[in-house]
Parts: C-alpha cells; sequence; structure tokens
C-alpha cells in the first residue's frame, strides 16, 4: 500500500499511515469500504464530499458515523414525527438531538432521562454487553450536566427453560448488578419478559435518568476557537473497535498483525464512578465550556459532533491520544470504543484547573485538541496530516433512507385468528371456580407473570437513600428534594405481542401502560423516551411495523400531551430471516409534588375497599392468558382510548394528593387477577371480592385504562365523586383482609400458596 | 454538645452521602473527610461507610485500608475513637486488623439485596446502647460478599467477650458463620455491621426506621461524655 507519511515515531504503525497528501497522490488506491458496511453509493458521496477518496482514517470515520447505529439513516425519515407532532409544551429545555432530553420538573431543578438498546452486545458477551450498556446510558446523562441518579433496564429473553437462555440471562442480570452496583445508581425498575422470537436476539434496554439545575446544562458544542479539546477518563484500548468486527480486514488501517480484535467493551464501573464524580466538580467549578461522552464511534463521534455542535473546526493530535496498546493507528483509535470516557471542550485558562481536578479523582486527562474556526476538523498523526473533513458532512449529513414498507399478507390471517374464540371456563360449567383458580395459578407461576425478585435482589436499590419506590411496584419513585418533597417517577413498558398484532395500536398501549404505571405512583406523567427494538429495515415487512409504530407512538404522545425527548433505534434484531416481534420499549417520566404522599401497589391494611377503576370488555387478543393457556397469539390487542387513559391518570394523582387512596396498581398482563395476587403479596394482606357476570373476562382480559385502588377509610364517597366527574367507571369490588386471595363463590388462595407459587418460578429456573 | 462525625469517602465510595444524612438525622454533625487527607478535624467518632472502594477489584477493603486517612484512625481507634464500619466499611477494618475474621463471598455466589432482620446482641457499644439486648431490627443488606468468617479460636473469642454485635434472624442471607451480621472489637469502640442501619432511618426511603438508633446511639454516647 502506498504511504505519505512522515513519520517521527519507531513504532511500525506509524510510518504505514495512509494521509491526506498520499490520498490525493494515490486517487485510485482501493479501499475496503464494503468491508465496513458502507454501500457504493456511500462511498461515492464521501468522495464527492472531499474531491479526492478519503485516508483510512477518514473512511474509518464515516463508516461509524454513518453506520445505521449512529446515522439513524433507516429511521430518521420517520423520527421526524416526533418533532412534527410534539405537544405544545414549555417543559422542554433540551430536546431530541441531543445526548438526552432534559425536562423542566419545577423548583429549579430539571431532569434528563434516555433509554438505549445493547442488545447484540448483550448476546455475545452477556456479562461485558450489559455492564457496558449501563456505562454508556450513564455517561449521555453525564454529558447533560446531570448528576444520573438512578437506573432502570427492559429486558426480553428467549424462553426461560431454554438452555441459551440460563447462558444469556444470569450473564445479563450479573453485568447490570456488577456495573450499577458498583457505580453506586439505584437500580428502580424495568421489565423482565420471555418469549420465543428472543432466542436468538435478546433485548437489553437500559435507562439512565439525572437531575440537575437548570443553569448547569451542559450542551455537546466546542465554541471559542483556541479553547482546548481534552480528553478524560480510561485510556484508549483496541476493545469495541467498529462494534461488530468492521475493522478485520487485516489490509485496513495499516496496523497489521491484531486483527482479531474483540468488538465487545470491557467495563470498568470503578473508573466510571470516579468520572461522575470527576465531571461533577468539573462543571461546578464552571471548567467546562460544552462536553460530550464516548460511547458508539468513540473518538470519532465526539469529535465530529462537538465540533459540528459548535459550528467550528477543530485540530486534533491523534498520536496524543493515551493508548493502553502502543500499536494502535489512527483509524482504529478513532473506531475504539474503550469505555469510561469523556471529551470537554476548556478555555486555555482553565486547563490547569481542569487538569487539577481530574488529578484529583485519579482520572487521567490529555489536550489532543484545541477548537479553530477553520470549519474543517482536521487531525495528525506525528505531524501528517490523516484527517481533513467538513465535521458535519460526517455528524449530521449522512444519508438518509426511505426503504421499502409493506404490510405483511400474513397480517390479515393473524388478526382473523381472534382470541375471543379461544374457549374459556364459563359460570355453572363443572368445576368453573377450580378453573378460574387454575388459570391464576398458572399466570401466576410462569416466567411471565411470576415474581421477579430472582433478579431484581440483584440491584442495589438503596443507594444515595432517594429511592421512595421499586420494585415490585409500577414504577420507580425518586425523591428529588428532601425539604418540599418533590419527586419524579419513572416506569418502561413495551408488549411484543400486542405489536405482532398490531404495531399503532401496541406501541400506544405501551406508552398508556408506562404513563398509568407513573400515574398510579401519584406523578403527573410529563414526557417519554423509547428504545424501539426491531428486526432488519431490509426487510418492507419489519419497515411496515417500524412506521406504524413510529407514527402510533407521535400521535398517541400528541393526543396525551407529553412530548418524546429522545431516544434510540435498534435495528437488525434478527436471528436469519425470523425478526422479533416488533418491542417498542417506552419510558414515561412523571413529576411527583410530594413524594410522601406516593402510593405503593400493595395492600397494606385490612379493611379498605377495593375498586376497579376503568371499563373491563372481552379483550384476550395478545393477553397473557391467551398465550399461557392456550399458546394462542392472535385477533386484536385490547382498544386504546387515550382520553380513556387520561381521565384515569388525572383521578389518581389527584386522590393521591387529596389522600384518599392506600394503594393503586396497573391492570395490565395477566388482567385483574394477576394485578389483586400482586398487590395481596406486596402488600402481605388478602382480600374478599365479588365479580360481576362473565367472571372469566374480569379476571383475565387485559382492557386497557384500568387500575385497581384500595381506598381510605370514609374516602369512599369522594372518591366516587372524583371518578363520576372524570367521566372514569368505578367498580367497588369488595375489600381487603384476611389470608387468602378470595373471589366470593368461585375459588380462594391462601396467600402462601400464592406467594410459593408466584416467587417459585425464577429460582426454580435459574437456582 | 453535638457530636461531630466524621464520614471518610474513597475513591469508590458510595453509601457516603447517605451516612452523613443519618448522621444528621440523628441530631449529631457529619464532616466530610478525605481518604488522601490525614487529617481527621478533631471528630468525635469516624464512620467508614458503603461502596466499592478502588472497586474492590484486588480484595474488598485491602487498597482503602492504606489510605492515609486510615493510618490516623487505627491510630485513634486505640485510643478508644468510636470507628463504625458498614458493608465496605467492615470489609476495611478486618483489613486494617481493627476487627478479627474476613468477610467472604456471599454463599449463593450472587450480589444480595434484600431488607434483612438481625438481633441485636450487644448493647454496650458506644454504637449500640440504644438498643435493648434481644431487639430485632429490619435493616438493608446489599452486597456479593457478605459472610463473615474466623478460625474457631476467634468465634470462641468472639461469642464469650459478648462482640457479636448481632445476628440475623428468620435465614441466614448469606452464609456468614453463626449467622453473624456484626461484630465489636474487644474494647466495644470498634464495631462493624455488614447490613446498612442508614438506609433503614424513615418509612419513606427504607424499609423500617430501626436503623436509626445506632446513628441515635452515638450521638448521645458522645453528647453526655
Amino acid at each position: 500500500m502506498s504511504t505519505g507519511a512522515t513519520s517521527t515515531g519507531a513504532m511500525s504503525a506509524v510510518t504505514a499511515q495512509d494521509t491526506v497528501t498520499a490520498a490525493a497522490a494515490a486517487p485510485d488506491r482501493p479501499q475496503p469500504f464494503a468491508a465496513l458496511g458502507l454501500t457504493a453509493d456511500e462511498f461515492a458521496r464521501i468522495v464527492g464530499i472531499l474531491g479526492r477518496r478519503p485516508t483510512d482514517a477518514e473512511l474509518a470515520i464515516y463508516s461509524v458515523m454513518w453506520s445505521e447505529h449512529c446515522s439513524y439513516k433507516s429511521s430518521r425519515k420517520h423520527l421526524r414525527q416526533f418533532a412534527d407532532k410534539a405537544p405544545a409544551t414549555d417543559v422542554l429545555l433540551a430536546g431530541i438531538g441531543q445526548n438526552a432530553g432534559v425536562v423542566d420538573i419545577g423548583q429549579g431543578y430539571a431532569v434528563t432521562f434516555k433509554i438505549e438498546s445493547h442488545n447484540h452486545p448483550s448476546y455475545v458477551e452477556p456479562f461485558q454487553g450489559a455492564a457496558t450498556g449501563v456505562g454508556g446510558i450513564v455517561r449521555d446523562i453525564l454529558a447533560m450536566g446531570a448528576r444520573p441518579v438512578a437506573v432502570m433496564d427492559a429486558l426480553r429473553f428467549g424462553p426461560a427453560d431454554a438452555p441459551d437462555t440460563h447462558r444469556v440471562l444470569p450473564g445479563v442480570v450479573g453485568g447490570i448488578s456488577f456495573y450499577g452496583n458498583c457505580l453506586g445508581l439505584p437500580n428502580i425498575g424495568g421489565e423482565l419478559a420471555f418469549d420465543p422470537c428472543y432466542l436468538g436476539n435478546p433485548l437489553v434496554n437500559a435507562l439512565c435518568v439525572g437531575v440537575l439545575r437548570h443553569e448547569d446544562l451542559k450542551l455537546a458544542a466546542a465554541t471559542g476557537p483556541g479553547n482546548q479539546v481534552i480528553l478524560f477518563g480510561s485510556r484508549t484500548g483496541p476493545d469495541g473497535i467498529g462494534g461488530a468486527s468492521v475493522l478485520a480486514s487485516a489490509s485496513f488501517g495499516g496496523a497489521g498483525e491484531g486483527a482479531k480484535r474483540p468488538s465487545v467493551q470491557v467495563g470498568d464501573p470503578f473508573m466510571e464512578k470516579l468520572l461522575v464524580e470527576c465531571c461533577l466538580e468539573l462543571y461546578r467549578a464552571g471548567l467546562v465550556v460544552g462536553i460530550q461522552d464516548l460511547g458508539a464511534a468513540g473518538v470519532a463521534c465526539a469529535t465530529t459532533e462537538l465540533a459540528a455542535g459548535g459550528g467550528t473546526g477543530m485540530r486534533v493530535w491523534l498520536d496524543q491520544v493515551p493508548l493502553r496498546d502502543a500499536s494502535l493507528g489512527p483509524a482504529e483509535i478513532l473506531m475504539s470504543e474503550s469505555q469510561e470516557r469523556m471529551m470537554a471542550i476548556v478555555t486555555p485558562e482553565h486547563v490547569p484547573a481542569f487538569l487539577a481536578t481530574c488529578a484529583k479523582w485519579d482520572v487521567q486527562a490529555t489536550v489532543i485538541g484545541e477548537v479553530t474556526d477553520s470549519g474543517r476538523l482536521e487531525m495528525s498523526w506525528h505531524g501528517a496530516l490523516v484527517v481533513d473533513i467538513p465535521p458535519a458532512s460526517a455528524a449530521d449529513e449522512g444519508p438518509v433512507y426511505d426503504r421499502p414498507a409493506r404490510r405483511p399478507d400474513s397480517q390479515d390471517a393473524l388478526i382473523a385468528d381472534d382470541a375471543a374464540q379461544l374457549p374459556r371456563p364459563g359460570p355453572g360449567s363443572e368445576g368453573f371456580g377450580a378453573s378460574l383458580r387454575a388459570d391464576l395459578l398458572l399466570l401466576l407461576g410462569s416466567p411471565e407473570g411470576g415474581d421477579k425478585t430472582w433478579v431484581t435482589e440483584q440491584y442495589d436499590r438503596y443507594v444515595r437513600g432517594d429511592t421512595v419506590l421499586a420494585m415490585p411496584h409500577d414504577a420507580g419513585l425518586l425523591r428529588v428534594d428532601e425539604s418540599t418533597g418533590l419527586g419524579v417517577a419513572l416506569a418502561t413498558d413495551g408488549n411484543g405481542r400486542y405489536c405482532q398484532l398490531d404495531p399503532y395500536a401496541g406501541t400506544q398501549l405501551a406508552l398508556a401502560e408506562a404513563y398509568r404505571n407513573v400515574a398510579v405512583s401519584g406523578a403527573r406523567p410529563l414526557a417519554v423516551t423509547n428504545c424501539l427494538n426491531f428486526g432488519s429495515p431490509e426487510d418492507p415487512g419489519v419497515m411496515w411495523q417500524f412506521t406504524e409504530a413510529v407514527r402510533g407512538l407521535a400521535d398517541a404522545c400528541q393526543q396525551l400531551g407529553v412530548p418524546v425527548t429522545g431516544g434510540n433505534v435498534s435495528f437488525y434484531n434478527q436471528t436469519g430471516s425470523a425478526p422479533i416481534q416488533p418491542t417498542p420499549v417506552v419510558g414515561v417520566l412523571g413529576v411527583h409534588d410530594d413524594v410522601r404522599r406516593r402510593l405503593g401497589s400493595g395492600f397494606g391494611s385490612p379493611g379498605a375497599s377495593i375498586v376497579l377503576l376503568g371499563a373491563t370488555r372481552a379483550e384476550f387478543g395478545g393477553s397473557l392468558w391467551a398465550w399461557l393457556r392456550h399458546g394462542h397469539l392472535g385477533g386484536l390487542p385490547p382498544a386504546v382510548d387515550l382520553e380513556a387513559e387520561r381521565a384515569l391518570a388525572d383521578v389518581l394523582v389527584t386522590a393521591a394528593a387529596r389522600e384518599l387512596l392506600v394503594c393503586a396498581h396497573d391492570v395490565s398482563d395477566g388482567g385483574l387477577a394477576v394485578a389483586l395476587a400482586e398487590s395481596c403479596l406486596a402488600g402481605g394482606t388478602g382480600c374478599i371480592v365479588t365479580l360481576p357476570a362473565d367472571p372469566a373476562t374480569f379476571l383475565f382480559s387485559e382492557s386497557a385504562a384500568r387500575a385497581v385502588v384500595a381506598v381510605s377509610r370514609g374516602a369512599e364517597p369522594a372518591l366516587a365523586a372524583l371518578c363520576a366527574q372524570a367521566g372514569v367507571p368505578a367498580l367497588a369490588l369488595g375489600e381487603t383482609g384476611g389470608s387468602a386471595l378470595e373471589v366470593s363463590g368461585l375459588f380462594a388462595v391462601p396467600l402462601d400458596e400464592l406467594r410459593d407459587v408466584h416467587r417459585g418460578v425464577l429460582p426454580a429456573l435459574f437456582g | 454538645m453535638t457530636a461531630r462525625i466524621g464520614v471518610v469517602t474513597f475513591p469508590g465510595s458510595l453509601d457516603d452521602r447517605d451516612a452523613r444524612r443519618a448522621v444528621k438525622r440523628a441530631g449529631a454533625t457529619p464532616v466530610e473527610l478525605w481518604h488522601g487527607d490525614p487529617s481527621l478535624q478533631h471528630v468525635d467518632a469516624v464512620i467508614l461507610p458503603g461502596g466499592f472502594s478502588y472497586g474492590d477489584y484486588l480484595r474488598c477493603g485491602a487498597i482503602a485500608r492504606f489510605a492515609p486517612v486510615m493510618a490516623e484512625i487505627i491510630l485513634a481507634a486505640a485510643h478508644g475513637l468510636p470507628v463504625l464500619g458498614i458493608c465496605n466499611g467492615f470489609q476495611i477494618l478486618c483489613e486494617a486488623h481493627l476487627l478479627p475474621g474476613a468477610l467472604t463471598r456471599n454463599q449463593g455466589r450472587r450480589f444480595i439485596n434484600r431488607d434483612v432482620r438481625i438481633r441485636i446482641e450487644n448493647n454496650t457499644s458506644v454504637w449500640a446502647s440504644g438498643y435493648d439486648l434481644g431487639d430485632e431490627i429490619t435493616v438493608v443488606l446489599k452486597s456479593g460478599e457478605g459472610a463473615y468468617v474466623a478460625d474457631e479460636q476467634t468465634l470462641g473469642e468472639l461469642e464469650s467477650g459478648g462482640q457479636i454485635l448481632g445476628r440475623y434472624v428468620g435465614g441466614n442471607p448469606n452464609g456468614s458463620v453463626a449467622d453473624i451480621a456484626g461484630i465489636v472489637s474487644e474494647a466495644g469502640n470498634v464495631a462493624g455491621l455488614m447490613p446498612h442501619p442508614e438506609h433503614a432511618i424513615d418509612m419513606l426511603t427504607g424499609p423500617a426506621a430501626d436503623g436509626l438508633g445506632f446513628f441515635t446511639s452515638v450521638q448521645r454516647a458522645i453528647a453526655v461524655a
């Protein structure tokens, strides 16, 4: 290969670099753009932008920045709806396009939150894949100027008894436990579900939330020519290069041997903890002009986005980047996804103080460049220019595709297979009560409906001392201000079965459930994040699912008045030609005016009236009952009624503030039967309820916009009046008490039996 | 008088903020101590908080015990300074030989975060004087290496000397020998607890308010001294 490097070093890697001069001199040298994931058209576009062929280092930058993961090239066209249909709101301080959205929660506080996928790494190497998923999202939050205060995770695995699930699940949970616990962030909730479609492609979505004062907001922008570019945190190593083996081409980059680079990163939560404390101290001292975390695409992403964000140029001395492996060349340094690194823009006079603070926290910090007014991103390697590009061309102006989308023909047959036709126990039939009881225990004793303590017990939920609600409650609730009681609630939800049947409605149901879960804690839903997990966008059927999901979410957010603040798209979740069920995971953030008035989900004391809020219809399509009892997935998911969701949330938030309720629990997977059982077990108190006609429907239907509540003594009339005013149906079911879940005239299950069935599932499977 | 209680922050300490909050809630004054600064700032007592000092990548607490502030704490403890190590702090005290024995990997090999019951077995220490002997309290266990071990002779001495601060009741969560959840030194001023009392100081953020007693105990003991 040709070389024009003016080498000064002794390393072989130094002498073999492709430079801008060399690229101009040898315009026709073949380049491995296809192996790096770029199409011929995309490569031609790069040549057009630069007016010459790219250098190896430039090609590395474009290949990662224009990847689906970084550029959202297949989804961008559709994601615009989140902005176009955004409800009028004054709570957004920063929105889509930043590292994470920032929401005003009052009293001078703001909250930033985001959810992101780490699916493929977690399948390849479950422990480190999941661990670094936590680390990555935490740095996104940190980069906004916020202190990260909690994490959550939404997990999907193959069947719980499949051998590979026993490789993946313990590793994923162990990785989240290891990283989050050591980092000192409480894990306050999330989801765990199983389905055969995730066997070859588990989902690991990590959410982080951070708190800041309004004035502390930081943006990823390199402004002020002459300001210094500082890389700090861990050294750069050969881990995670190109994410998916794009650098495996031995002919690329001139690094020669060492082609077998691990594509999954390795996490060091201790370094991340130091980085968090160090950054917050730097922010407090006013030493930071702009900041960006290093995640996917590492230095390539941070430098291009900072320079593009500032509308400036940047000069970078790549040979100054501290390395763990001295043989790395410029392309590898640019693409490395080594964890626990940040990049800051600092005025020259603040550099000594910046470096001193880093030294206090034992964090390595190195000046690797400076902001210029050239409008170009220029990088040198031992004196030779190896990168000279307009930064926005890589960061913001990647290709955008309008991929074909087509509703699969199989969709009609799926919907026609109506779950209403499934046999269900009917009144008067032989053993009616006993069969309802058996169905309840079937759901409660399944991995999907069973207790998740085996997982959540491995996570620290208490650290930082502000966790008011966590598992098994519907939402995580954090105190933000100890004196006023201001807090935030968070919930994530997603239902692949519903979305398989109808991606538009299924995504709206995911939003509705998360919205409801926040409201049952007494918090007012405020803003939305999302992680859209789908199969290959090159499959028109998958693309149809995706476009329907995005349209559904954008429409519903508009109607509910909660803006999407950011999110993440994960495509290519499939093994061979079989994609996963479309699985948009929706996170909702709410604000709680006074966390001392929070509502948990457990029946705490005997003698309280139990009321079911919302209307129940015979809706079994995509339900847990249909799936577990009949192995059936067909028909349509429960009807979406967003006005009913809003009215229900209003009632719950008002009732909590007026202290009319002792507990509230969302009714969703498994219907009222599972909700009642969970409330009994969470509070250690039984209940006696009486159901209207068609008890099977009341117990197992998954009609949306419902919650079961226990009412404060004497507050029944006030609650009834509130519901009447809001138009929310309220059905008195019975009262709390006793040591069994009893459905009058039909069956009773002692709490001990209920608990054994519920809690025994995961330990029996996973030890 | 209000006790001034130092809470040490090592790199990787996590529950330092929580310990300071508990100190304050008990009516004492929290004082931040930095691992690299040997000054104890004339505090009346010291808490080594939970966390993962230095990532616990070597052996839990094995590096933290060599921090400059620890040299002063070891010296002051010999002269009677009350010192409480919680979780990682307990591990550091064992590594520093201020307490006998060691904390090892949980029996189930997994990290456990669980609300646990412990029975108070020694209330002569300044850290537990507010409890009655036999009190059963709810606190929070959250650790991966919380199983206490010691050789038979040491165990015999701990038992006969009344140095068992508390034991798990209603099931041993981690395989700790003799259900030991916490111990005190022979002189009684140094205490180590594996579960976290600072996470059980009110019903809003904890499973109980039972843990506050450790902090009010030392505040009272110092106030009357």
